[in-house]
């Protein structure tokens, strides 16, 4: 019995980090510009793929410690180029129109990101068929032989995205609440005109907040990789929801709602695939809980656990 | 110091500024006065580059900036108070006026200007660590004028900093207006109150439905028959 509670802790503590990764950047984004970028699913799909290319091009193949770093790296860049490229193409020009239109928009990029990944990626000399499952390399370290402790088993995997979600949540801490720049979010996201009247250029703070996003994306779509051995187009979808659901659970725009969301989340789920009994339980109706969760947030507290929205909230 | 040209501004169909001119000179006080609606406001939003001009020029220190964007008008020596203080509630008092000098890069400089605002308020400096959200008016007010002097401001551009104050506290905020004049920061002052903004004006433009009707000294304006009916409830 509590072995089992533990293992579904532990399992859904992993899982809730990947969330939390991910929903930073919906609720970052909304802090800033009141937009859900519904296409942020796709930037986590697009740094997973974007660790692979950097695999791919490193060549040799080898599959040494030092090729994590690297691997992660390049999926950051490929995560942000293309956030910024969203946000200078797509969503800039629609910042003065009414609020449905970017959302459409938003709709129209997740499908563009997965159909452009799907049809071209395998086109690129070297790169594997994108069509379906991608196998993702078994990097040394956080690959392999698993942790057991008490007789819960661990993946190092697990063990990688819990440090990363830790790291990032430390990392943007200080970013947000120590840095002249992230004062400058701060002001953006409480008060932009004014903002604008100390010298700040929102556009530029507008790029940073997509670029933080998607960075935290492409950590999770590594970890994704690395939890489940192969990535495919399709991963920034369902993936993108229960983000997004953990953000409106933590309350949107406020990032450490986004973190507490995720991981709540993350071990809700788990802990429901564990124990519900009968023909709702087991991993088939694995997906159906966070969303459950999300309309009863929606409903009975809708400005989530720490509230309002809030870059600014520390 | 500050020329504006035959300002026109719109939102959307309504016209609130007809045709604005009026200058300010270097090391004076001028203030805009006039009622609810007489377009004070828009004009200063314009200037900060808030709001776009229909049509005609700002000059500022002898380049012209109407079309500059807003973030940039902070960096030529023009910084601006908006009416209704706009203080940033969740942040700490010294985070608003370290907020005031994002421009700048001088450190030595940033921190030299937060003494010389905690000393000029030093209620600000007892609570620098504190949410700004929780003061009272007069309290924001002294953050929001010691926000804009951290940018170390040629020319300093203030929206109503009496409104909603008491007495007591306004002749305070007045009073530091007449200081910051002595210390060398030129200041364009919009205010209802036109009373206490003409007693220390250099010079003055009364506004109506977005024109100038009627300008002169601070003094003259003050002894005006039709200013004296209008705006300081004398019959």
């Amino acid at each position: 019995m509590t072995q089992s509670f533990f293992q579904a802790l532990a399992d859904g503590l992993t899982l809730g980090s990947l969330y939390a990764l991910i929903a930073v950047g919906y609720t970052v984004v909304y802090g800033i510009v009141q937009l859900i970028n519904f296409a942020h699913g796709e930037i986590f799909m697009v740094g997973a793929f974007g660790a692979v290319a950097t695999f791919v091009v490193l060549g040799g193949g080898t599959l040494a410690w030092w090729v994590l770093p690297i691997m992660l790296a390049g999926g950051i860049v490929a995560a942000v180029l293309v956030a910024l490229a969203t946000e200078r193409l797509a969503y800039r020009p629609l910042r003065n129109a009414p609020r449905l239109a970017p959302l459409i928009t938003a709709i129209g990029i997740s499908v563009f990101l997965q159909e452009a990944v799907r049809l071209f990626y395998g086109r690129i000399p070297g790169f594997p068929d994108a069509k379906s499952n991608v196998q993702f390399p078994n990097i040394q370290g956080v690959t392999g032989s698993p942790f057991v402790i008490g007789g819960v088993t661990i993946q190092r995997a697990a063990v990688f995205t819990v440090v990363a979600l830790v790291i990032c949540t430390i990392f943007l801490y200080g970013f947000v609440n120590r840095t002249r720049l992230g004062r400058a979010m701060q002001a953006t996201s409480q008060d932009p005109d004014t903002a604008r009247l100390m010298g700040i250029d929102i556009d530029k703070i507008i790029m940073i907040a997509f670029a933080l996003g998607a960075a935290l994306a492409a950590v999770a779509g590594m970890a994704q990789g690395l939890l489940n051995h192969n990535i495919n187009f399709r991963m920034g979808f369902i993936a993108g929801l229960k983000a997004f659901s953990a953000a409106v659970l933590g309350g949107i725009g406020n990032i450490y709602g986004a973190v507490l969301g995720g991981l709540v989340l993350g071990v809700a789920e788990s802990m429901a695939v564990t124990y519900v009994p009968g023909v709702f339980g087991g991993s088939a109706w694995k997906d159906v809980w966070a969303f459950i969760i999300l309309i009863l947030v929606l409903v009975f507290r809708p400005q989530g656990l720490l509230g309002a929205r809030v870059v600014d909230r520390a | 110091m500050l020329e504006v040209k035959d300002l026109k501004v719109a939102y959307g169909r309504v016209r609130a500024v007809k045709g604005i001119s009026f200058s300010v000179e270097q090391g004076q006080v001028v203030t805009l006065v006039g009622t609810n609606g007489a377009g004070k406001t828009t004009t200063l939003k314009t200037i900060s580059g808030l709001l776009q001009p229909e049509s005609g020029e700002i000059w500022f220190d002898g380049r012209r900036i109407d079309g500059t964007p807003a973030h940039k008008i902070l960096g030529l020596g023009l910084a601006h108070s908006p009416e209704g203080r706009k203080i940033f509630p969740r942040l700490t008092v010294e985070d608003n006026l370290k907020l005031g000098a994002f421009a700048r890069r001088d450190r030595a400089g940033v921190a030299q200007d937060l003494e010389r605002v905690y000393t000029l308020f030093d209620i600000l400096r007892q609570r620098r660590t504190q949410p700004a959200g929780t003061f009272s008016g007069g309290e924001q007010q002294m953050l929001a004028i010691g926000r804009a002097m951290m940018s170390r401001p040629k020319l300093l551009m203030l929206d109503e900093p009496s409104m909603g104050l008491s007495p007591l506290m306004m002749q305070r905020i007045m009073s530091t207006i007449t200081e910051l004049q002595q210390e060398g920061v030129t200041i364009l002052l919009v205010e209802q109150n036109a009373q206490a903004a003409l007693s220390l004006a250099d010079y003055g433009y009364v506004l109506e439905v977005g024109q100038v009707v009627l300008q002169d000294t601070g003094k003259s304006l003050l002894t005006d028959d039709k200013v004296r009916k209008a705006y300081l409830g004398e019959d």
